[in-house]
């Protein structure tokens, strides 16, 4: 397992590399553990000191193996008790891709965590143990990754050396899991057979699989086409900040500051600032760098237009005919977030929503989804810690919102407790107006 | 209608961008923000993509260097030169001030890491400071990788590992109630790598320490550390002259340097990339201390 093997081929040298996030979902019986230590050790992203804290503490542990499971496990709590709190975040990089991985732990807190990872990943990594074959938490967290619109979605069949590297095993976990995801809204799944211990199709192709015709699991990681995912259609640009130098050098200087949320921007194109609907062009698009010719997801930037109008932070930059609508009924999705208080009808809290605050009360709650079996349960009368269900919310001011499946920028938001300024809650709308 | 391959923008782009949204987010939502400046590279970065962050008008918040009094002198002209050349306010929290004052106590083996906490805190108080950029990144350390990019404070300035609100999309929750802080750090996804690739970008300056030079050495548990006012050597210790270079910059006495002929940027991103220990591991003799060591000093209200 070389890492020789990772070298770009000529003609892609001199493409530069680009970043791709991912979230991992699974248990330590998964292997999940090993198969991002694996990922790490193989790409050179694994330290020799790291790998040796790792292995005293094992041993001190009286562990048979190296756990490498330590190696995400940072926290005191968390070596005391075995179990993992929270997201961890892990980075390695290919001469093709900067890599950012975002390894949520599978116990109790998992549908809060792997919702947090799940928010801004290019890619989920499912893991099941080729023995055991799908579970309920592969269905749950399959769900997750379609319910947060995470574009790709790889299921990896691990332990493939512990069924005889059978295809029949494979082929028959393969299909379950396809069709279960027919059900949900997956845009692109691949499934890689990998024995994530001894290595199996993770960096190279297995040669104890010949009958797997696929790529490896990091060159899937590596080439996989996520230029597309992004929304390059509507134009939304959230207003963040105002830039107005007091300078005696730059004078009359008023430049809309964001980063781009979808679309494309260009000097010259005619522009709607919502919630006013005053109309203008745009002037220029700067950075510091200097003025660019167009500005596209995910530039931060800033924005001059041809006319002063009274914009602050909140507004909305779009397209006269291509506007998110202004909302204060939302029904949204929401997945509850917090142990001490439940999500209530009547209960009034913050929302954030892109650069854009309001506050909100929940007028009602459709239904909660159990998410193993799918099945509504109208009856429910609130959301508790890790439970989903349909909210309706009636706000004080509009949101300038979009459907979450449109975009994932102007479709999401988080609840805030208004008293312990904890986030308790994420919302995904899926109606607006 | 464009190729969707002319709308890709590069790693080092796509984190700039992240970065320069976080700190807008801070400035336009916090009240009193502070940007932590150690001299460090990490923080020189920082400084760079504040300064692109709202151009073309100046930085709108202070830099606080929290200064040990061990200091390289390399590091405190490069500091009052940048200060100077960007038109900001410094404002300096000393430790031997506060030693002087007895707010902290000089720890037995002399080293300052820990002692100071309790100095960022008083400064933080007496300037009512709510939002402290600081330059700590997810890869340096196994706790900082759980860290949230807006990490809440209590009114002791401590953080509870276990009490961490969820971070999604690119909502940062910064809401707090007078006294409690909230520290955020905009290169949580930024590798050691990343950094220096940034640095040979963007042609940023660094103090001379971070390049190769020659030195006057002890050996001390597999460190180098620099013979100077600050740091005792111990009976049986020899020093020597070496070819070294810093990896990371802190106080004097706890930092050590690595051996390295590594005298260019170009050179340096080479020997990041090829190297099998963890910037922290090679030179911070206060990592050393425990396996939780970094994890203990957060929960006092270290950066």
């Amino acid at each position: 397992m070389s890492v020789e093997t990772l070298a770009p081929a000529e003609s892609e040298t001199a493409r530069p590399m680009d970043l791709l996030r991912f979230a991992t979902a699974g248990s330590v019986d998964d292997g999940k553990s090993t198969l991002i230590g694996r990922l790490l050790y193989d790409t050179k992203s694994l330290f020799s000191d790291q790998l040796a804290a790792v292995e005293a503490v094992s041993a001190a542990r009286g562990d048979e193996y190296t756990n490498l499971a330590l190696l995400t496990d940072g926290l005191r709590a968390e070596r005391e008790q075995g179990i993992t709190i929270d997201v961890a975040y892990r980075y390695f990089a290919t001469p093709r891709r900067k890599f950012i991985i975002a390894d949520t732990p599978g116990h109790i807190q998992y549908t809060r965590n792997m919702v947090t990872g799940a928010s801004t990943a290019d890619l989920a990594l499912i893991l099941v143990d080729a023995r055991k074959g799908l579970v309920e938490q592969s269905r749950r967290h399959a769900f997750l990754c379609s319910l947060l619109r995470v574009p790709h979605l790889v299921l990896c069949v691990n332990k493939m050396d512990l069924v005889d590297w059978s295809q029949e095993v494979y082929e028959r976990i393969a299909d379950e899991f396809t069709a279960f995801a027919a059900k949900l809204d997956v845009p692109d799944l691949t499934v890689v057979p990998v024995s994530a211990l001894q290595g199996d199709n993770i960096v190279t192709r297995s040669e104890n699989m010949p009958w797997y015709e696929g790529p490896s699991l990091l060159h899937h990681l590596e080439r996989v086409h996520i230029a597309s995912d992004r929304n390059l259609v509507d134009v939304r640009f959230p207003v963040q900040y105002v830039i107005r130098p007091q300078s005696t050098t730059v004078t009359d200087y008023r430049g809309y500051a964001g980063q781009v949320a979808s679309g494309v921007l260009k000097p010259g194109d005619e522009v709607m600032v919502l919630p006013s609907g005053f109309t203008s062009r745009i002037a220029a698009v700067e950075t510091a760098d200097g003025p660019v010719d167009e500005a596209f997801p995910p530039m931060s930037v800033t924005v001059r237009l041809t006319d002063e109008l009274d914009i602050s932070r909140g507004d909305m930059i779009c397209r006269p005919n291509n506007a998110p609508t202004a909302v204060q009924d939302i029904e949204a999705m929401v997945c509850w977030m917090d142990e001490t208080r439940p999500l209530q009808v009547g209960g009034k809290y913050a929302i954030k929503h892109t650069t854009r605050s309001a506050r909100a009360i929940v007028r009602g709650l459709h239904y909660r989804l159990d998410i193993n079996s799918l099945h509504r349960d109208e009856t429910a009368g609130e959301l508790k810690l890790n439970e989903i269900g349909r909210v309706r919310l009636r706000t004080t001011v509009p949101l300038l919102a979009d459907e979450y499946r449109r975009n994932r920028t102007t479709g999401g938001f988080v609840i805030i407790d208004e008293s312990t300024n904890r986030t308790v809650g994420a919302g995904m709308i899926v109606e607006a107006g | 209608m464009t190729s969707p391959a002319a709308y890709q923008v590069s790693h080092l782009d796509a984190l700039e961008a992240e970065s320069i949204f976080v700190m807008r987010e801070v400035v336009a939502e916090m009240e009193r923000p502070v940007l932590l400046f150690s001299g460090g590279k990490d923080s020189i970065v920082m400084l760079r993509l504040a300064q692109k962050a709202f151009a073309p008008a100046n930085i709108p918040f202070p830099v606080m260097h929290v200064d040990t009094g061990h200091n390289f002198p390399e590091v405190l002209d490069y500091r009052d030169q940048r200060v100077a050349e960007l038109g900001l306010q410094l404002i300096v929290a000393s430790v031997p001030e506060a030693l002087n004052k007895g707010l902290v106590r000089e720890s037995a083996d002399g080293m300052r890491n820990r002692i100071q906490t309790p100095v960022l805190l008083e400064a933080v108080e007496k300037h009512r400071f709510d939002a402290l950029f600081g330059g700590a990144r997810r890869d340096e350390e196994k706790a900082r990788a759980k860290e949230r990019v807006f990490s809440f404070r209590d009114e002791f300035g401590q953080w509870d590992p276990k009490n961490q609100r969820p971070e999604l999309w690119s909502l940062y929750n910064g809401r707090h109630h007078p006294g409690e802080s909230i520290r955020v750090f905009p290169l949580s996804n930024w590798t050691e790598l990343d950094v220096w690739h940034y640095i040979e970008r963007e042609r940023i300056p660094l103090p001379s320490i971070y390049y190769a030079h020659e030195r006057e050495v002890i050996e001390r548990d597999g460190m180098f550390y620099a013979v100077n006012e600050f740091f005792r050597a111990r009976a049986g210790e020899q020093s020597f002259t070496a070819q070294v270079r810093y990896r990371t910059v802190g106080d004097a006495s706890c930092t050590a340097a690595v051996r390295s002929d590594a005298d260019t940027v170009e050179k340096v991103i080479e020997e990041v990339a090829a190297t099998r220990i963890t910037e922290r591991g090679a030179t911070r003799g206060d990592d050393r201390v425990s396996e939780a060591a970094m994890e203990d000093r957060k929960r006092e209200g270290y950066f």
